[in-house]
């Protein structure tokens, strides 16, 4: 276990935060710990489903502003995340490990713009963001397989190219 | 009404929100991690098909956790569906039902259009371009974008993340452009 160990950026590269899951834990934990994760994806997951937001037609709707369902289930995502991350902040709430818990900054590059219309393209089309697809897949809704390889697929063109794509 | 059944009705935008919401701090607290699920594409390029691309050389076993959250979301669909089926179609705009059945989509039973995404319809040209074309541009999109709903939507505008709000609005802005304009000529071939 080192210092500056969780500074280390596993993407060694000019977009040095477009992995946006990061791991900050510096500490060493056994592999089971990390079924607390699968627990919270289960959590996730039942929620996606119950309040429809992996439902190709409410993402239909709401790109046609014919609903305010979506909007209030991200908008107020949103005003209990950044709540938390508020008093996270100025109580210096630390982690279950006793570490300060770190929120890395993202730097502003193009991606964002030609990456994200290119995402709300696909996003309109299948009806569903990476998480909603494991989601529909779980419930019942095979075919998203397909989705979900070419999805895997599109990542992995997207690191082939990278370098020739505008930054 | 028991509990079940209260369960089993779709959940009000207010109850999911911030349960959604939630996640970010629990994340946090728990591992220090930062919400996110795009990235665990990458892992799986990393883990199952590296090619020696540099994108993809980096130690995915120390991000495993991220495998195993999007597992967990595989498994609470699971469970939904066996525990908590709302046998009912989802409720939507009229002016949406009227629209979608202009182009023979009347099922709304399923999460996805059972007339569009199914097997069946890979062959056609529009059950190919919206599950094989549509799910290339989610997994291409979202890296290029360096995260998708949860890390950007969510995630980074929790944190007031400038950059989060950029991609925010063109992940709106594209869904826009393809389900107003574009959309309706895929749906009609």
């Amino acid at each position: 276990m080192t210092i500056n160990k969780k500074y280390n950026n596993t993407d060694f590269e000019v977009r040095s935060l477009d992995a946006i899951c990061k791991n900050q834990e510096t500490v060493e934990t056994p592999m089971w710990h990390n079924v607390k994760y699968l627990l919270f994806g289960i959590a996730f997951g039942i929620v996606l489903i119950k309040s429809e937001v992996v439902s190709w037609f409410r993402i239909q709707e709401m790109f046609r502003l014919q609903s305010f369902h979506m909007f209030g289930v991200i908008g107020s995502a949103v005003v209990v995340g950044a709540l938390s991350v508020f008093l996270i902040k100025k109580l210096k709430i630390k982690s279950i490990q006793g570490e300060e818990i770190i929120l890395p900054e993202k730097t502003f590059n193009k991606g964002q713009i030609y990456g994200g219309l290119i995402f709300g393209f696909g996003w309109a089309m299948t009806g569903a963001c990476p998480g909603p697809l494991f989601a529909q897949l779980g419930y019942g809704a095979m075919a998203t397989a397909v989705t979900i390889l070419m999805a895997i697929a599109g990542t992995w063109v997207y690191g082939l190219i990278r370098e020739k794509l505008p930054a | 009404m028991t509990i079940i059944e209260l369960i089993k009705q779709p959940w009000p935008w207010y109850v999911a929100g911030p349960i959604i919401g939630l996640m970010v701090p629990t994340l946090l607290i728990f591992g220090n991690k930062t919400f996110g699920i795009s990235s665990s594409l990458r892992h799986v390029c990393a883990a199952c098909l590296p090619a020696k691309i540099p994108f993809f050389q980096y130690d995915w076993k120390k991000e495993i956790w991220n495998l195993f959250f999007v597992f967990g979301i595989f498994l609470g669909g699971i469970i939904t569906a066996i525990y908590f089926k709302n046998d009912a179609a989802v409720v939507v705009d009229s002016n949406l039902v009227a629209e979608l059945s202009g182009y023979g989509i009347a099922d709304f039973s399923g999460l996805v259009p059972a007339d569009i995404f199914s097997w069946a319809s890979l062959a056609t040209p529009r059950g190919f371009i919206l599950m094989v074309i549509g799910g290339f541009l989610v997994g291409f999109g979202t890296r290029y974008a360096g995260g998708c709903t949860s890390g950007h939507a969510i995630m980074g505008l929790s944190n007031l993340q400038l950059p989060s709000l950029i991609a925010t609005i063109s992940f709106m802005a594209g869904g826009f452009i393809m389900a107003n304009l574009i959309l309706p000529f895929i749906l009609s071939l």
